[in-house]
């Protein structure tokens, strides 16, 4: 396809102007959307993109990043909107493929920011083999929005049979946890500054598309994954333990969590497994794969920390329960209403 | 993590639960009130229940000082942050505790300017930061966080921040113990002492326990091994015949407290006539208000607040559960109307409540400790 001339972005800060529509909002999709997204599809600037549809079942998803800061150690509200979209559906079964992105720009965002964002979102598309297809850009007045809010929808492919549901869960199956707990939200509170922490503590934010890859490959003893993301893996094993009726044990000792989050956890009265991830996978497989299934988690330079964390038990019914360190037991019940900020 | 893996080592643990056992008489039940609600949050989460015999038995007290606070007063802080042009900043505890006209949080999505802080420092630095805004402290807490808004306090005054004041909701903890001790049928045969109140009263503020009341004390921090070794420590003192105040928060803890803190507090802040508290009534010189020395810095004298008396739900039982007398599921609304997503009662109100410790935690052993409850 023959390329326009890129038109020139000289603004520093976004104005009204630049989601009027007109010369302005043609000026930033230009230099700056299209520069970084580069890609035919997205540079057709047609209403909605044209791809050829796959062979298997599709997956479609759609989430809303709204973290303040947008810029955190470890990454930023661009590379966590397409690692977030990603790996919601690679939990499901599907290997990613496309993307769409949705802005919400708040009048006198720095350029330079959304460039910068509007980059990682394209080097972590990269990374996770997705193209960003189709894009729109709003602006609202001062002070009506954090910077900048991004949304991203997402389709995959399932190039296999399975559909992995909590009803294929068994008593005896083994929970597998790709590395450590809690990373994103600690980065992110930490990086808010309102609690004059100092930390050594990044987001954890990754694609785990191809921890859940190597998983599928083990065919029907994967039985169900999920991203332990808002609410942590405390509420993803609720969700799991409420629809398959059965209950899942942790061992405290097992669960991994870097000593400057536990650190941070512990000062904060916080517990880790009710913090956001956003670079794990939390699988249950069955027992006679658990083995082979953590070896291929390993293998994986995103994995080489995975651990079996516990086990799935019939009952009782519908509960996670925790194995304390020193022989105790609890319930990890579901997180009532917390007064924790916004950090995805 | 060191200063924390050191209190919660299973060896350790194992040892202390061994002692425990060597010391109980089979069949007698030791009644123990853990005072403070970091206490019960620690006895929960890391499932010592489950770990002593069944001859030792927690009963949950009324140390946390969120759930202690009346709704009339949630509805004043609610009144305060309604005010035009004014902030209300508090701790995060406090936004969903509910007051006859919902909690701080629903009063934030109607409209009203509510922040989270981490210490009433951080609410001074906000009405720095923002000299358009009135911004109030709504101060919560025992005799542990009297001192830093004491400080605050101190500090307003003398850098003469003009739009800064704190509603003063201190409460002190000899009173709510005294009328426990007090409550006929109460079923509390020793205390394990509150760890961070203490670091500010001393613990020779129990004396009163032991001495009119007959009843051991041990002060303890709050890990797992502390609070194993202080009921090991309550049970030495009950094996040979002493009745006493011991410390075994040695590391914190000093007989006569701080001094400087107790100094800040008694500067800025006078005992109140009497307080309402949620679960035991009305207490006379229970609870604090900002001397009139500082009345420029006082929400109570600086706003016009409802200032109503809202009674605790009829269903509720709270404070027979605060005394000991019923466990948090023998309520009728336990589970059921009174949840802490909905809290009815002050127990319920934050993960350091007995009821919402019970709700979230220990479900299960509901069976084991509903069986004999001798003594």
């Amino acid at each position: 396809m023959a390329r326009r001339r890129r038109p020139l972005l000289r603004d520093e800060r976004i104005t009204l102007a630049h989601g009027a529509g007109g010369k302005a909002t043609h000026d930033l999709v230009g230099a700056l959307f299209l520069a970084e997204l580069e890609n035919d599809a997205l540079a057709a600037l047609a209403d909605s993109a044209v791809v050829a549809p796959p062979a298997g079942r599709l997956a479609l998803t759609t989430d809303s990043y709204v973290v303040r800061p947008l810029v955190f150690p470890g990454g930023d509200i661009g590379e966590l909107a397409v690692n977030g979209t990603v790996n919601d559906l690679a939990v499901v079964g599907a290997r990613p493929l496309w993307l769409s992105a949705g802005f919400v720009l708040e009048e006198g965002l720095p350029v330079s920011d959304l460039r910068r964002i509007v980059g990682s979102m394209a080097a972590a598309a990269g990374r996770a083999d997705v193209i960003v297809v189709a894009g729109d850009t709003k602006v609202v007045e001062r002070g009506k929005a954090d910077g900048l809010y991004i949304t991203t929808s997402g389709v995959g492919v399932l190039e296999h049979d399975l559909t992995l549901e909590p009803s294929r869960v068994r008593p005896g199956d083994r929970v597998l946890l790709s590395g450590t707990l809690a990373d994103h939200g600690m980065a992110v509170m930490i990086a808010r500054g309102d609690l004059r922490l100092e930390g050594d503590v990044e987001s954890d934010t990754a694609p785990v598309h191809e921890l859940a890859a190597a998983l599928l490959r083990l065919g029907g003893g994967v039985r169900w994954m999920r991203d332990p993301t808002r609410g942590g893996l405390a509420t993803a094993l609720n969700e799991l333990a409420a629809h398959s009726g059965l209950a899942v044990r942790m061992r405290e000792t097992a669960l991994p969590v870097r000593a400057p989050v536990a650190a941070a956890c512990e000062i904060l009265g916080i517990d880790p497994l009710y913090v956001a991830n956003e670079g794990k996978l939390v699988a249950v497989v069955a027992p006679d794969v658990a083995d082979d299934a953590l070896v291929r988690l390993r293998a994986h330079e995103l994995g080489a920390e995975a651990v079996e964390i516990g086990i799935v038990e019939a009952e009782p019914e519908a509960m996670v329960l925790l194995d304390t360190a020193l022989g105790g037991s609890r319930i990890v019940d579901v997180l009532v209403g917390d007064p924790l900020p916004r950090i995805c | 993590m060191r200063y924390v893996d050191e209190y919660r080592d299973p060896d350790l643990a194992r040892g202390l639960v061994a002692e425990i056992r060597s010391l109980v008489v089979p069949g007698e039940t030791v009644r123990v009130m853990e005072v403070c609600g970091g206490h019960t949050h620690a006895i929960f989460r890391h499932g010592l229940e489950e770990l002593l015999p069944p001859e030792v038995e927690f009963v949950h007290g009324p140390g946390c000082p969120v759930c202690v606070i009346p709704m009339g007063r949630v509805d004043d802080a609610i009144a305060i942050a309604e005010t035009e042009g004014v902030t209300l900043a508090t701790f995060g505890d406090m936004l969903r505790v509910p007051g006859g006209r919902g909690s701080l949080l629903e009063a934030q999505a109607r409209g009203a300017d509510v922040r989270m802080v981490y210490s009433p420092l951080d609410a001074l630095e906000l009405a720095r930061r923002e000299p358009e805004r009135h911004v109030c402290f709504f101060a919560i807490g025992f005799e542990t966080t009297a001192p830093a808004t004491a400080v605050t306090l101190l500090r307003a005054r003398d850098d003469a921040v003009p739009n800064f004041s704190v509603f003063c909701n201190h409460v002190l903890i000899e009173p709510p113990l005294r009328a426990i001790l007090d409550t006929p049928g109460l079923r509390v045969d020793a205390f394990i002492g509150p760890g961070h109140v203490s670091s500010v009263i001393g613990s020779d503020a129990y004396g009163f326990i032991p001495e009119e009341y007959g009843r051991p004390v041990v002060v303890s921090a709050f890990e797992p091994v502390d609070l194993l070794q202080s009921v090991a420590m309550l049970l030495h003192q009950r094996a040979e015949g002493r009745c006493e105040v011991e410390n075994q928060y040695t590391r914190v803890v000093r007989a006569e407290g701080n001094p400087r803190a107790l100094a800040a507090i008694a500067q800025t802040m006078e005992p109140r006539e009497d307080f309402e508290w949620r679960g035991l009534g009305v207490l006379p010189r229970s609870a604090l208000r900002i001397r009139d020395e500082l009345a420029g810095l006082d929400a109570e004298t600086l706003f016009t607040l409802p200032g109503e008396r809202i009674e605790d739900p009829k269903a509720c039982r709270c404070g027979e559960v605060l005394t000991g007398q019923i466990k948090p599921w023998e309520c009728g609304v336990f589970g059921t109307a009174c949840t802490p997503e909905r809290p009815l009662g002050t127990c319920m109100v934050s993960s350091e409540g007995a009821c919402a410790a019970y709700f979230s935690y220990g479900r299960l052993r509901r069976p084991r400790e509903e069986a004999p409850v001798g003594g």
